[in-house]
Order: structure tokens, then C-alpha cells, then sequence
């Protein structure tokens, strides 16, 4: 190396900044696609989760916010809530579908974005697995409870 | 020259354009370390010209084993996509003056795909996804015995897409093709967009299957980080949305 040459380089920040101890961060090689085209499908469940998302916000939007107008805001706000509200609503089947509805587009709505999060951050195959079926259980859990509390709801329990 | 005395002191400072500018450039190279490293080059450099020309006086000058593609320095090949300042850029068509030269400028290999050696990547991947939606034009019947003619307003309307040039910034910008490498990335469904839409081709529908795949548009996010990437200025995330919307609307 020539003299010339090194002074080039700035001489604080000259070289290399890791060494034995304090190694450089491994850049990953990413998994590689398969060499082949993948085969047509015509029904399509990526797509379907897709619309299903856009459409459930947009039904959601109405619901969540009718609720929350109802539960927080009019008509005294949430010191009217009590068991007596809650039955009192649930006496009419339009309340019943209302929160039925809205329990069963939030869960969806929102383990299949869960889903996608764990699809795009979980790396490891193991991981992904895990997660989703933990997600899974709760959603399912979640949804089959609630559904259950609003049909078998009995206003006279004790 | 020409220039009064008394300003001769004040010429000579703005006489010389020369800065120095410190590049920050991540090393790789497998035989010597398995590990990637920054390394500071400080080059003297006119601001008004490129990175690529300050990676050329680094690699001519100082350092020999410094390794990149590049081929026609315009912003016409697409070979030197690469990670400027933290963003995906053509280094021949990034000037120095509008980094900051003041403080290093670093410059690292697109992200999501192997690098072989300090700034090259491996491509195929990416080449692979591309060729996966058959970027040529397919017709049936016999050939016409002249050029295939077509209206302005039908080029139009796949216009922007034919501007690709293939770098990659745009799929190699996008966290989802970080993730797994498996999604057909922005510049793959940039090119599908370019035959879907043009009226002389006739395998629309069997390009709209492929991108109907589970790592096809669906995974699109619209994290729009491909539009910022795209050195040509294409509408990607546009092109992305078009392609999902023609598959929803040819079916309902
Ligand atoms: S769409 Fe733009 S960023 Fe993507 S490969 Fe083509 S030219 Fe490069
Ligand atoms: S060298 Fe050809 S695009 Fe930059």
C-alpha cells in the first residue's frame, strides 16, 4: 500500500469497525422463491381474505361507532351501563344481531390481520405456526363464547 | 485569468469544487469474513457529481477490491440499484449535493436478496419472479404480415409500466418481499401490469392467475415504499392496486 493510497482514507474512520469481539451484524441470505410458476387457482382464499377485509371495515365503521354512540355517549353515557342496560338491549333480536354481528366481524376483521402481521414478521416456519395457532384458538374461543352469551343470555340469572 | 486582484484570494477558495466526502460503504466479501462491515472512504469530490463517480474514484484509486455493478451510468441499465443514505437508489443518478455531504454518506446493497459481494446482490430471485409473468407479448392466430397497430389511448393506459428498467430498487424497497422472499415483488407485477393492459396481447387472464397466487398481489400492503423507490418515477403501488382490481372485477 502506498502512502498516498491510506492517506485517502479518513483516519478516525479508516478500516474496519467490528473486529473478533464485536462482529458486524449478519446480513441473512432470504429464502428463495421456487424456480417454477406456481400453478393457476381460480377461487382464491388470499383474495377472499382480501375483499372480506375491506368489506367487514366498512360494515365495522357503522357498527363500532353506532355502539360506541350508545354505550358512551347519548343518553347519559357510561353511568347508564349496568346489567339491567345490557338486558334491556338484548330483549330485542335487533340488538342481538347487531352485537352479533359486530363480534363476529371484529374477530375475523381482526385475526386475519393478525394473520397477515404473522405472515409478513414471523421468519422462522416454527414460530409462524405457533403464533397462528395461538391466534386461532383465541378467535375461535372468543367468538364461539360471545356468540354463545348472546343467545343463552337470560335477563332473570340470579 | 481575468479575475480582478482584490478578489483573487476570495477566487481561489470557490476555485476549487472539491469537497471531502465520507462514504460509508458496507463490505462483504466470503472469502476473507463471513461477516458484512462499514468501511469509511473520505475522497476528495466535486458535489455536483454522482455517487457512482465517487464509487469509481474509490474503487479506481483507493481501494481495487471494491465491488458493484454498473453498466451505462445514465439511468438506463438498472444495474446499480443500491442502498444510498438508507433509501433505494440508482447510484448514477444520485448527486452527491443532494445527500448531505457533510456527514458519510452510506451506501449498502438492496436488501432481501444474497449478497455475493460487497454490493452485488444475487438477482435471480428477482429475475425469477419476473420471468414467472411472462413479460412478452403472446398472441394467437396468424402473424399480421405488418406491425401490430394500436391506438394512442390504448398505449396510454399501460404507459408508465413500460418504463421499467429493472433495477429492483422497488421490489428490494418492499418489507414484505423482505420477509420470505417469496412475494412476486412490485417490479414483477409492474411488468405483468405492462401485457395486462396492452390491448395486442391476448394472455391478460392467464398473467392475472399468476398474481392471483398466494404470494401474488394479494400480499401487497400498499406500504407505497415501492412509488418512493421507483428511480423512474412509475406510479408502482398504482399499478399494484390496477392489477388487483382487474381480478376482482373480471370475476363479480
Ligand atoms: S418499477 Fe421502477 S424501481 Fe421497480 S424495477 Fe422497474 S424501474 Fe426499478
Ligand atoms: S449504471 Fe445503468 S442505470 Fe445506473
Amino acid at each position: 500500500m502506498s502512502a498516498d493510497t491510506s492517506s485517502a482514507i479518513g483516519p478516525v474512520e479508516s478500516g474496519s469497525l467490528y473486529d473478533v469481539d464485536n462482529p458486524a451484524p449478519l446480513i441473512e441470505a432470504p429464502r428463495k422463491r421456487t424456480g417454477k410458476t406456481p400453478r393457476a387457482t381460480r377461487g382464491n382464499f388470499e383474495m377472499a381474505a382480501w375483499l372480506f377485509m375491506r368489506l367487514s371495515g366498512v360494515v365495522l365503521v357503522v357498527l363500532v361507532i353506532g355502539h360506541l354512540l350508545i354505550q358512551l355517549v347519548l343518553d347519559g353515557g357510561v353511568s347508564k351501563i349496568g346489567f339491567a342496560f345490557v338486558a334491556g338491549r338484548w330483549a330485542s333480536p335487533f340488538w342481538q344481531v347487531w352485537d352479533l354481528l359486530m363480534l363476529w366481524l371484529a374477530m375475523l376483521h381482526g385475526a386475519n390481520g393478525l394473520r397477515t402481521v404473522i405472515n409478513d414478521y414471523a421468519e422462522r416456519p416454527n414460530t409462524r405456526l405457533w403464533l397462528k395457532g395461538l391466534l386461532y384458538t383465541a378467535t375461535v374461543f372468543t367468538i364461539l363464547l360471545g356468540t354463545l352469551v348472546i343467545f343463552t343470555f337470560d335477563p332473570n340469572i340470579r | 485569468m481575468a479575475t480582478p486582484v482584490l478578489d483573487k484570494a476570495e477566487a481561489e477558495s470557490s476555485a476549487s469544487p472539491y469537497i471531502t466526502v465520507t462514504f460509508r460503504i458496507r463490505r462483504f466479501n466470503p472469502e476473507v469474513s463471513e461477516d458484512a462491515v462499514w468501511e469509511d472512504f473520505a475522497i476528495e469530490i466535486d458535489p455536483k457529481e454522482r455517487v457512482l463517480d465517487g464509487l469509481h474514484k474509490i474503487k479506481w484509486d483507493v481501494d481495487g477490491t471494491l465491488t458493484f455493478r454498473r453498466s451505462c451510468a445514465h439511468g438506463i441499465c438498472g444495474s446499480d440499484a443500491m442502498r444510498i443514505n438508507g433509501k433505494n437508489r440508482l447510484a448514477c443518478k444520485t448527486l452527491i449535493k443532494d445527500l448531505n455531504p457533510e456527514k458519510p454518506i452510506t451506501v449498502e446493497p438492496i436488501k432481501g436478496l444474497t449478497v455475493l459481494k460487497d454490493l452485488i446482490v444475487d438477482m435471480e430471485p428477482f429475475f425469477q419472479a419476473y420471468r414467472d409473468v411472462m413479460p412478452f407479448l403472446v398472441t394467437k392466430g396468424n402473424e399480421p404480415t405488418r406491425e401490430r397497430l394500436q391506438s394512442a389511448e390504448d398505449r396510454e393506459r399501460f404507459d408508465d409500466t413500460t418504463k421499467c428498467i429493472l433495477c429492483a430498487a422497488c421490489t428490494s424497497s418492499c418489507p414484505v418481499f423482505w420477509n420470505d422472499g417469496q412475494y412476486f415483488g412490485p417490479a414483477a407485477i409492474v411488468n405483468a401490469h405492462r401485457f395486462i393492459f396492452d390491448s395486442r396481447d391476448e394472455a391478460g387472464e392467464q398473467r392475472l392467475e399468476i398474481l392471483n397466487d398466494k404470494d401474488g398481489v394479494w400480499r401487497c400492503r400498499t406500504t407505497f415504499n415501492c412509488t418512493d423507490a421507483c428511480p423512474r418515477g412509475i406510479e408502482v403501488t398504482k399499478a399494484i392496486q390496477e392489477v388487483k382490481r382487474a381480478l376482482i372485477t373480471r370475476r363479480f
